[in-house]
């Protein structure tokens, strides 16, 4: 009886470990062109709802399917799944053969091997490197690496302002410095009305911010060879000035520290608040019911007199398209890739969706002539830089974009805010960072 | 289980026609009398295998691996690390080590309070409506509302209630009530623990009332009739009576109530969203940052290994001490 049940647990054993040992791993092999007349990609939710992305793909998925008969299958995912969709898909090889990701995440997917790089026979095979523009390919890849994806829509940050507002207050310009921000805030708050809305319980635009003001400061959050710094004098400096629109300017709402499905930009579009800083905001404020006359838009402020990289009024921000190694229709996902990118497809997409082309030649077209659009255009072209292109990207979002919302969660508290507190909480993400 | 396979080829013996028998004799020689409910349990087997162990094995497995983004893509050649994934989670004096003790405090706080007030006013609603009322069926199925809920829609529609500027909560307790001087924040800072406490009770004492209402009905009315005789009031019945005579059911309910809420994932991820606030970082969602966000899988497996063996061990002293009490007792 008791050999019995040691053989029976023995057979038990060795099956999970083959069944095990046969799960792991997806397929490593590079792509074929074995299944030429599908492709399936998966787009981001770039509209107001993953029905209204449907109904703006699907007639130009048609037309890619008349060009070239391949029949593209089409998935729209939210952000929440995206990333975790991805990294589903590449620990088991099964993905599709076309994707979109966060530009931001570029480095990060390329560091997994998964995705397609596009060295410069890859790019001639898509129209060339040069049509795009140079920052947003800088936002592709690691530097110095083929980049992993190329990339698709554009956008940037801009300092929105309620016309109306301002001018009630008094107020002719909008701000070109922080200074001058913090000092028309306090003009405009005032009883339930403040003069910045910020989506504070929101990790990735805390961390947006908080690079675009490390650029000021003189830091990326990174040093040369790739480690993280995240607790630096530069960096501290950054983050309290963030949080200080909550805690010592209060100039932003107590409230806003939980935004977190976009009620900062309602606040704005509402005239509840009077400023927003916000990515391609002209279609949700459209939603909203703002019309483009009641807004302005500029540049974020910078320091005054500040040139190079201090002088970053923003990210570089965006989607980009990337081809999954492993695909079974090679050759199809490159031309599907080409299809998405050309002139008439990049004014199409991006005209629809409010954000601007990374394709040079379909920027000049009139859709995007729009006093919005080309304010952040110039912020691409001018002042944009790429939040760090490194593989721990990911993580450098996720630690610093929840510091930063522990601080204003502790600001909107009433809790003091200094720099031994911003210090303490940035020194925690630091440590929590991988050693090597 | 012997007897019970014999009665079943007992049965089949006399409905099966004839000429079947010869068949069934030789496969019975070929595999032995013992084999039959092995191969009736076989789908079942294999499904457990597939489904509950390989998981389960491959998760141990990758917790001595240093499984990040690098190599997900083929795992098995992700590099073996030993026990370092393990020695980082319980270094509590570095970071990593820090916060996971910190989330299991918190846990630990959460699971106790959730589960004692769960099972108090489980206990308490059960024996109100022990005794037959106008509308009692009415108000137990009102009771089992949460229970029947989504847990999506239900914690959603928690999250907006607990909104600062706009939600049902404040409005009630500062605008009019007057209760506080200033609108308190409930999804971020130290409130978000008692708002997280307030959803998992809210969710999960109507399975305590259903348990225990179910457990009521097998208390016979006479020692009850019996009691009142002897002159023993409410209280002294219920303490006399009623909480004894429930103790097997309390038994496994405690049970089960402490680990579906030490696991809880739903809530506080459908409440708080990726980052939850320190003060309710829970850690099933502390394990989810630790491997999802921060893609490195090999930590947060180990995390989740150290999570199964202490979930096993409370479990384990629970049943003895319990086991021997109930011993002590007959």
């Amino acid at each position: 009886m008791r050999t019995h049940r040691i053989s029976a647990a023995l057979a038990l054993t060795a099956a999970i470990v083959l069944t095990a040992s046969a799960c792991g791993g997806g397929d490593s092999g590079g792509g074929s062109n074995s299944s030429p007349k599908t492709l399936t990609y998966w787009a981001s939710n770039q509209g107001s709802s993953l029905e209204n992305d449907k109904q703006v793909l699907e007639p130009e998925l048609k037309k890619f399917e008349q060009q070239t008969g391949i029949k593209v299958n089409l998935e729209v995912i939210p952000w929440s799944d995206l990333l975790n969709r991805i990294l589903a898909a590449t620990a088991s090889g099964q993905g599709p053969d076309v994707l979109n990701i966060g530009n931001t995440w570029s480095a990060s997917l390329q560091a997994t091997g998964a995705l397609l790089p596009f060295d410069q026979a890859t790019f001639d095979k898509i129209g060339g490197k040069d049509r795009f523009l140079e920052s947003t390919i800088a936002s592709a890849g690691a530097k110095g690496k083929d980049p992993a994806a190329v990339p698709l829509y554009s956008m940037a940050y801009g300092l929105y302002y309620n016309k109306k507002l301002f001018q009630a207050a008094g107020i002719a310009n909008p701000p070109a410095t922080w200074e001058e921000l913090v000092q028309d805030g306090k003009k405009l708050t005032g009883g339930d009305k403040y003069g910045l809305a910020i989506e504070g319980g929101n990790v990735s635009e805390n961390v947006h911010h908080a690079f675009t003001l490390g650029m000021q400061h003189g830091t990326g959050f990174y040093d040369a060879s790739g480690k993280p710094q995240f607790d630096s004098p530069e960096a501290v400096a950054a983050v309290k000035q963030y949080v200080d629109f909550i805690a010592n300017d209060k100039i932003a709402a107590p409230g806003n520290a939980e935004y977190a499905a976009n009620q900062s930009v309602t606040d704005f579009a509402t005239g509840k608040a009077a400023m927003l800083m916000w990515q391609s905001a002209g279609a949700n404020l459209k939603s909203h019911g703002m019309n483009p006359d009641d807004y302005g838009v500029v540049p974020v402020p910078a320091p005054a007199g500040a040139t190079g990289d201090k002088a970053t009024t923003s990210m570089v921000a965006g989607i980009n398209m990337a081809v999954f190694k492993n695909t079974k229709n090679l050759d199809g996902a490159l031309n599907f890739v080409k299809f998405m990118t050309s002139d008439e497809e990049q004014k199409t997409l991006n005209g629809t969706y409010g954000s601007l082309p990374p394709v040079k030649a379909a920027q000049s077209d009139a859709a995007f002539a729009t006093p919005e659009l080309q304010t952040l255009a110039g912020v691409l072209q001018k002042s944009a830089a790429p939040l760090p292109q490194v593989p721990t990207e990911s993580q450098f979002e996720t630690l610093i974009g929840t510091a930063v919302k522990n601080l204003l969660a502790s600001a909107a508290a009433g809790k003091p805010v200094t720099e031994a507190t911003v210090k303490d909480e940035l020194s925690k993400a630091q440590q929590q960072m991988p050693a090597s | 289980m012997p007897e019970k396979v014999i009665d079943r080829q007992a049965v089949g013996k006399e409905a099966a026609p004839q000429g079947a028998a010869p068949a069934r004799r030789r496969f019975r020689e070929k595999f032995g009398r013992g084999a039959l409910p092995y191969l009736l349990l076989l789908p079942a087997l294999l499904a457990e295998l597939l489904i509950h162990l390989v998981p389960m094995v491959t998760g141990i497995v990758m917790a001595f691996k240093q499984l990040t983004q690098f190599f997900i893509r083929d795992w098995s050649s992700a590099p073996w690390s030993g026990l370092d994934n393990f020695k980082v989670a319980l270094e509590f004096n570095a970071p990593v080590g820090k916060a996971l003790l910190h989330s299991f405090w918190v846990t630990c706080m959460f699971t106790v309070l959730s589960v004692g007030l769960s099972w108090l006013i489980g206990v308490t609603a059960s024996v109100f409506t022990q005794d037959a009322f106008r509308g009692r069926g009415l108000l137990r199925a009102a009771f089992m509302l949460p229970y029947a809920l989504p847990v999506f829609a239900a914690v959603i529609t928690w999250s907006f209630m607990f909104q600062r500027d706009t939600g049902l909560i404040n409005h009630v307790l500062h605008d009019q009530l007057h209760l506080t001087s200033d609108k308190p924040f409930w999804l971020i800072g130290d409130n978000s623990f008692w708002a997280l406490l307030t959803v998992s009770v809210w969710k999960s004492w109507p399975f305590a009332f259903l348990t225990l209402t179910a457990g009521l009905q097998n208390i016979p009315r006479e020692l009850y009739e019996a009691a009142a005789l002897d002159g023993a009031g409410v209280w002294q019945q219920i303490r006399r009576i009623t909480l004894p005579s429930l103790r097997p059911v309390n038994l496994v309910l405690v049970l089960v109530l402490f680990l579906w809420t030490f696991n809880d994932f739903n809530t506080p991820f459908v409440l708080f969203g990726k980052s939850a606030p320190q003060a309710a970082d829970l850690i099933s969602i502390h394990i989810y940052q630790s491997s999802f966000i921060t893609w490195n899988f090999g930590q947060g497996s180990a995390m989740s290994v150290l999570l199964l063996l202490f979930l096993l061990l409370v479990t384990a002293v629970y049943l003895f001490a319990t086991n021997r009490r109930r011993g002590d007792a007959e």
